[in-house]
């Protein structure tokens, strides 16, 4: 290691084939990144009323559902593949107040008015399905 | 493990009282080379982590060295004697970190012994150094996996790690290879 060294001295020590080792763990690295840290986005919603299954619908269409429950109706809005409960008669708002969801798994309960909405589907089976 | 008994070949009359192993030069040179890459363990636990388990894995560089050199026989020796003698000096002999050491290095010695096959020309010291991180990432996160936290809620941490032995696996492997290359150069200097 003597000082006459030009700076970039290392990249002798590179040969072609640790080229192709970086490349590969780089995009290793990325790839499973994309699979751990978006793989867990939803993309059905599954929407509940009375302990049944009301109607499961998919993130990818932004809209409005209105679901009848005992005490009135609950309004759940889908948007930019997230979901919310925009709206219910329930007195303490639990389930407005959790606001937007968007990873699988996550659930909002509407205990009084006996609706939920539950989003599914974090490992998909299809890269796009068309209807 | 055969170091102690180098200091006391001299004092020919108490050789009779003593246990003395059979040591060859090789041995000597294993524990040499174990001996320094205990105290680049040393050296990086005193540096901090922003992760438990992100870290520099410095004593592979000598692992790496010691593989190119003196095969992968010898590197085994020296990795495990490193990680057995780490773990008394830490304190930590069969508790989980030495287990996770251990899984570690001996999945990145499995896959050194592949990896060292692949073409000289090609593939140097850094590809070993980077595929021996990721196996020892892939071994550690197993038996965390299996034993220690039994939730898919660790695979949220791969990318980090992995990211980290890429990093770390391609310093490693740089620093090796320049140390080869000064080696290269002090032999053909010597023998010329």
């Amino acid at each position: 290691m003597n000082s006459h060294e030009p700076p970039a001295a290392f990249l002798r020590d590179l040969r072609p084939g640790d080229w192709l080792t970086l490349l590969a763990g780089g995009l290793c690295i990325i790839l499973l990144s994309n699979q751990v840290w978006n793989g867990g986005l939803a993309d059905t919603a599954v929407i509940r009323s009375g302990g049944k299954i009301f109607s499961a619908v998919p993130l990818s269409r932004d809209q409005h559902i209105g679901v009848p429950g005992p005490l009135g109706t609950s309004i759940i809005t889908i948007e930019k593949g997230k979901a919310r409960i925009s709206s219910d008669p329930s007195p303490r708002q639990y389930c407005v107040r959790q606001g937007w969801l968007e990873r699988s798994g996550e659930i909002a309960i509407c205990l009084p008015n006996e609706v939920s909405v539950e989003l599914t589907g974090g490992q998909k089976k299809y890269d796009s399905l068309n209807y | 493990m055969t170091a102690s008994t180098t200091d006391k070949q001299d004092s020919g009359e108490q050789r009779n009282s003593r246990i003395l192993l059979n040591t060859t030069v090789d041995d000597h040179h294993l524990a040499k080379m174990a001996a320094v890459a205990l105290g680049l363990t040393v050296l990086e636990n005193a540096i901090p982590s922003p992760l438990p388990g992100v870290k520099p894995g410095l004593a592979n560089i000598i692992t790496l060295i010691v593989l190119a050199r003196f095969g992968w026989r010898a590197a085994v020796w020296v990795s495990l004697l490193r990680v057995v003698a780490g773990s008394l000096l830490f304190g930590n002999f069969l508790a989980p970190g030495f287990f996770l050491s251990l899984s570690g290095a001996l999945c990145s010695l499995t896959v050194l012994a592949l990896a060292m096959h692949l073409p000289q020309r090609l593939f140097g010291p850094v590809t070993h150094s980077v595929l021996a991180s990721f196996a020892h990432i892939i071994g550690q996160m197993t038996v965390v996996y299996l034993w220690l936290i039994p939730h898919s809620g660790i695979a949220y941490l791969i990318p980090i790690f992995a990211t980290a032995a890429l990093v770390f696996g391609t310093v490693n492997g740089l620093v090796a290879a320049r140390f080869m290359d000064n080696d290269g150069k002090q032999v053909s200097g010597s023998q010329s």
